[in-house]
């Protein structure tokens, strides 16, 4: 009975423990949705925890009105269509023919370390920008896809799950007649589909979430996808303010705008959190998948 | 079995692939020659000036460069130490919870951030962080003054390696939840036989089995002791911060991108570069022998 007992109560302290955590690891995100929804005096005077204050939407209305985030999201939207399937396409051509052995593919070898090297080894930042701007592709959508077209850590996950797949499926495919390109895409790719699912995650999430190569391939703001416009707008705002006047910065951070800035970081959620459920379910799994198969 | 026809079409599957990796990943390769020039966008590549070793030269000489390393080195070390602390006391936690209904309540939050940019995470920051935020709105109820945490080169270091923490312990601790998944409950059931109770059962069964997961990320985390995170550090510091926060990424890109020292900023980026591959050629390396771990 004593153990017992001693057992509750360490099981409460831990149930406690972790509720705690995960509280905190929300509260960042709760509080910055309950001041997009407050009024502006209180939200620019602090007093807004994990509920709004003077309840309003006119935040909202503002960022649905705004023509620059729209346009910005729908160059997102654009990136991650265009992108995901390229990313997709690219994948499965290229993880079929690495799952075979070397002995039926004289020179998978030869293309593993070659894509591995390009995997561990870049010539940088500058001369990447470089390559892009002598190619002639800044300022366009391409300049957003191309470079990123090999998901090599998605290639080598898939490529991981195909060779798990028994070679006996295979080979009655090809008595009945079915070449290599048949065999990939009426076989393999159709068994797959919960390790697609998740390397096409992998690759809508990066999409969705990249700012840095809008930030510097596009020089004009029409063409920037929605975090870029959000980091402009946003964050850089705060590295102008170097002045360590305190009314300085307040007076910068009224232009910036708190509530409008923290209902903009909402909406931009948004799609993240429309596929969250499916992220979770093969985000897990894809981890899982691309554990070693030897 | 063999067919010739077939490895035609294996060749041309991979050929679009490559193409591209030539394109982004090969071409700027060459690109490092940049690094041995005084180069000019005008003159390009084949007629900007060789100036041999000068650009390197140049960067040991500049007082910025000592403290650019250890801004790097610091972050990001105390990075994987957290990174991986933090996530195993999580697992420890969680692997102790019998409702899977409250398991998987706590993960689905604590995932969440993982998914979310940088941008988004640091607008979060940055709201929470400011003078009129939540956070020093608390410290003034306890009567102290407000702090500029991100103007601060005191706090700039502590907040991004809390802020990298709360982005990615949770998802982090999928590695060690698989980990556990895979033990033989026979152990659990062989302890408590042998009289271990709940805490025995942690200290001689859970934590051992935990401990192979442990060392293998530890070294592969070898290959990430020059990445302090660029995309977390670009959106949170500013010029007041330099000091504690510039590391070499941000450098490499407002010396290239920002002030156009392409020589300059190409050779940091190469002695980057070359660092950290033999680093995870390294790490892969041990991985494979002591751990053997593959993964390809």
């Amino acid at each position: 009975m004593m153990i017992r007992g001693n057992n509750r109560i360490v099981d409460a302290v831990i149930y406690c423990m972790l509720a705690v955590v995960a509280f905190f690891s929300m509260a960042p995100i709760l509080n910055t949705l309950a001041i997009s929804f407050s009024g502006k005096v209180a939200a620019m005077s602090g007093q807004v925890y994990f509920w709004p204050v003077d309840l309003n939407v006119s935040a909202y209305k503002q960022v649905l009105g705004d023509r620059d985030f729209f346009r910005s999201f729908g160059v997102s939207v654009e990136r991650v269509l265009l992108g995901g399937a390229i990313n997709f396409i690219i994948t499965v051509l290229m993880a079929y023919p690495l799952a075979k052995s070397a002995k039926l593919f004289p020179g998978r070898n030869i293309y593993m370390w070659f894509i591995v090297f390009c995997m561990l080894f870049s010539g940088g930042l500058i001369p990447w920008y470089m390559t892009i701007h002598s190619l002639g592709l800044l300022d366009k959508i391409w300049a957003l896809v191309l470079p990123t077209a090999v998901p090599v850590f998605n290639v080598i996950l898939l490529m991981n799950f195909f060779k798990g797949i028994p070679k006996e499926l295979e080979e009655a495919a090809n008595m009945d007649g079915a070449g290599p390109w048949k065999t990939l895409f009426m076989v393999f790719v159709p068994v797959s589909l919960p390790a697609l699912a998740a390397v096409t995650l992998f690759s809508i999430v990066g999409h969705w979430n990249a700012f840095f190569d809008g930030m510097i391939l596009m020089q004009h703001k029409e063409n920037w996808p929605l975090q870029t416009y959000i980091q402009q707008l946003i964050v850089n705002l705060s590295s102008i303010m170097n002045t360590t006047d305190p009314e300085e910065v307040k007076r910068l951070s009224n232009i910036s705008s708190q509530l409008l800035n923290a209902a903009k970081v909402m909406v931009s959620m948004v799609p993240i959190m429309l596929i969250y459920p499916f992220l979770q379910k093969y985000f897990v799994s894809g981890i899982v998948l691309g554990a070693v198969k030897e | 079995m063999f067919n010739r026809s077939y490895v035609w079409s294996y060749h041309l599957m991979l050929l679009p692939g490559i193409i591209f990796l030539i394109l982004f990943s090969i071409i700027p390769m060459f690109g490092i020659l940049i690094a041995f020039q005084d180069y000019q966008p005008t003159l390009g590549l084949f007629h900007s000036d060789w100036v041999g070793l000068e650009n390197f030269s140049y960067m040991f000489s500049l007082p910025d460069s000592k403290l650019i390393l250890v801004n790097t080195l610091v972050i990001a070390i105390m990075k994987i130490i957290a990174g991986l602390i933090v996530p195993f006391l999580f697992a420890l936690l969680l692997h102790e919870v019998v409702s899977v209904k409250f398991k998987r309540t706590i993960q689905t939050i604590v995932y969440l951030p993982h998914f979310m940019s940088w941008v988004i995470l640091s607008g979060v920051m940055i709201n929470i962080l400011s003078l009129d935020g939540i956070i020093n709105h608390i410290i003034q109820l306890f009567g102290f003054e407000p702090i500029m945490f991100l103007q601060s080169n005191h706090w700039f270091r502590p907040i991004v390696v809390a802020s990298d923490v709360w982005k990615e312990f949770g998802f982090s601790t999928v590695i060690y939840i698989a980990a556990l998944a895979s033990v033989n409950a026979n152990l659990y059931e062989a302890a408590a036989i042998d009289g271990a109770n709940r805490f025995g059962r942690l200290l001689y069964v859970t934590i051992p089995s935990l401990l192979p997961t442990v060392i293998l990320l530890a070294t592969l985390s070898l290959g990430n002791v020059l990445n302090a995170g660029f995309e977390q550090i670009l959106n949170l510091y500013n010029p007041i911060v330099y000091q504690t926060g510039d590391i070499i990424d941000t450098y490499v890109y407002r010396a290239g991108l920002l002030e156009t020292q392409y020589g300059l900023a190409t050779a940091v980026g190469l002695l980057k570069s070359v660092v950290s591959f033999l680093l995870i050629t390294l790490s892969y390396t041990l991985a494979s022998r002591f751990a053997n771990y593959r993964i390809f």
